[in-house]
């Protein structure tokens, strides 16, 4: 070639942004008493979600995210915990998706899932001082607090259908992207909370409201950023749930994971904690005001 | 047959026994959920528009077209104009047809011609070809704000961002896949 790669030479002033805010992040959590974390990234057993399909590495597999290994560190007695690392999930390529991509995670004991949306709001003020992001042409202002809207209330609000409608018919996912997701975090950004019991996933129940679960997602600009739960620490309820993931796969034609047994042994001894998975390039994204995920990585898996 | 992990702008399918390519590829997948496919696609015979959302677990069948051999002659008033290089017989595509491919069309450029029986319906391109800039304004140096780039138009009317350094009249390299520029070209 007779000149230097420039798709690559171009996305310097991105690269060097991620590589500020990384360094930030980091600060912000060692600052707050968290304790920073490395866990394997080639692991036995995810665990069993019906629509996340890990890589096959071996007789093992890379890791979806690193959180039954940040819950047994939980469970062992660590209190603040914060990881960044490459995750991996197959055959997710978009223009928000990356099949590995990285993932932030933080998990704190004693709290729910609330102090996780007053610690996200905090962190983004940190990241960016100035209190607003502009994204394609128009202000996101990132002032406190931050909107907070139930899966019930948005699907009313946004949607054309009522949320158990959407369920009863499998359209959620659907109307929600079609409707609803573009609406979220327009003018600042807005965790989405309340999810109905059967996308519980990891969270537990709300005890006033066992309809739903103490789980949020959080958007800004119509983007899904991080999804996070007050944790279920009860192990035979997910036991259950990861047995019901399993033949949800299997019906699916899916090939089924092992049981995570070890985490399921351990969850016995797991105190109350809240816990998040925040994509970092999803982040930077925002903070770049780029249009694409492939923008804010130096390669995609097209580039190599 | 084509599961939904082949799903991307520029497959071509059969839908209701008609050739169909995707002219535009949305894949999302809100929180734990499924994932969906959105497609805009475009029914390569009538040039007509649709959009069409797919699940995982779904099939599909590839579009198979006979390829002819042509070169690329002129447009005129019925569309763009390529003529067989055996037959020397001309077959012309309309616009709507073509789609963004007539970006990338140079005269006298060889491609392969999809057919529908006697009829043109789609090219497939090099995956590099080599345009000349017939506009675009001098690179204000020291202007690092947008990361060294700025627009530019090919003779063929196409506008894409370019490195400052590329001047008018330069001839350039596009991957037709991405449209995005590559390198300029010596001449």
């Amino acid at each position: 070639m007779s000149e230097p790669n420039w798709a690559l030479a171009r996305k310097r002033q991105t690269l060097a942004e991620r590589a500020r805010v990384v360094k930030d992040i980091r600060s912000f959590f060692v600052n707050r008493g968290y304790l920073e974390i490395e866990t394997p990234h080639r692991i036995p057993a995810n665990a069993p979600e019906p629509h996340i399909d890990a890589i096959v590495s071996g007789a093992w597999a890379l890791h979806t995210s690193p959180e039954l290994a940040m819950k047994r560190l939980l469970a062992a007695g660590y209190e603040q915990l914060f990881q960044i690392c490459r995750v991996w999930r197959d055959s997710e390529r978009g223009q928000y998706h990356l099949p590995e991509f990285t993932l932030l995670e933080w998990y704190r004991t004693d709290v729910d899932y609330n102090a996780l949306m007053t610690e996200c709001m905090e962190l983004l003020f940190v990241l960016v001082p100035e209190g607003k992001l502009c994204r394609k042409g128009r202000t996101i202002d990132l002032a406190m607090p931050w909107k907070r809207l139930t899966v019930a209330e948005a699907f009313s609000q946004y949607a054309s259908t009522e949320l158990d409608e959407a369920l009863a018919t499998d359209r959620f996912e659907e109307i929600l992207t079609a409707e609803v997701e573009p609406q979220l975090g327009k003018d600042r950004p807005t965790f989405l909370t309340e999810y109905p019991a059967s996308m519980a996933a990891l969270a537990r129940l709300k005890p006033e409201d066992t309809q739903v679960a103490e789980r949020f997602e959080l958007y800004i600009d119509g983007l899904e950023l991080a999804n996070a739960f007050s944790e279920l620490t009860d192990p035979d309820e997910q036991r259950s749930r990861f047995e019901a993931d399993e033949d949800t796969r299997r019906s699916a034609g899916k090939t089924p994971y092992p049981l995570p047994e070890k985490f399921l042994t351990e969850m016995a001894t797991m105190p109350e904690a809240a816990g998040i998975a925040l994509g970092l390039d999803r982040l930077i994204m925002l903070l770049t005001d780029a249009e694409k995920i492939d923008d804010v990585v130096a390669f995609t898996p097209d580039d190599l | 047959m084509y599961s939904c992990a082949d799903l991307k702008k520029g497959i071509k399918l059969m839908i209701d026994n008609e050739p169909h390519v995707i002219v535009q590829f949305d894949f999302t997948k809100p929180g734990k959920g499924q994932a969906l496919y959105k497609c805009k696609l475009r029914n390569m015979i009538t040039g007509a528009l649709f959009d069409r959302t797919y699940r995982s677990g779904e099939s599909f069948e590839p579009a198979s077209l006979v390829e002819s051999d042509m070169q690329y002659l002129y447009k005129d008033e019925t569309g763009y104009v390529f003529m067989d290089q055996k037959t020397y017989e001309q077959t012309s595509i309309s616009e709507e047809v073509l789609g963004d491919d007539r970006y990338f069309l140079v005269d006298n450029m060889e491609v392969k011609v999809l057919m529908h029986g006697e009829r043109g319906i789609g090219v497939t391109l090099p995956i590099f070809v080599n345009l000349r800039v017939s506009q675009s304004d001098p690179w204000v140096k020291g202007d690092t704000a947008a990361g060294n780039n700025k627009p530019a138009t090919v003779e063929s009317g196409y506008t894409l961002q370019v490195p400052g350094f590329v001047d008018e009249g330069v001839l350039i390299q596009i991957d037709t896949r991405t449209g995005e520029y590559v390198t300029r070209v010596k001449e």
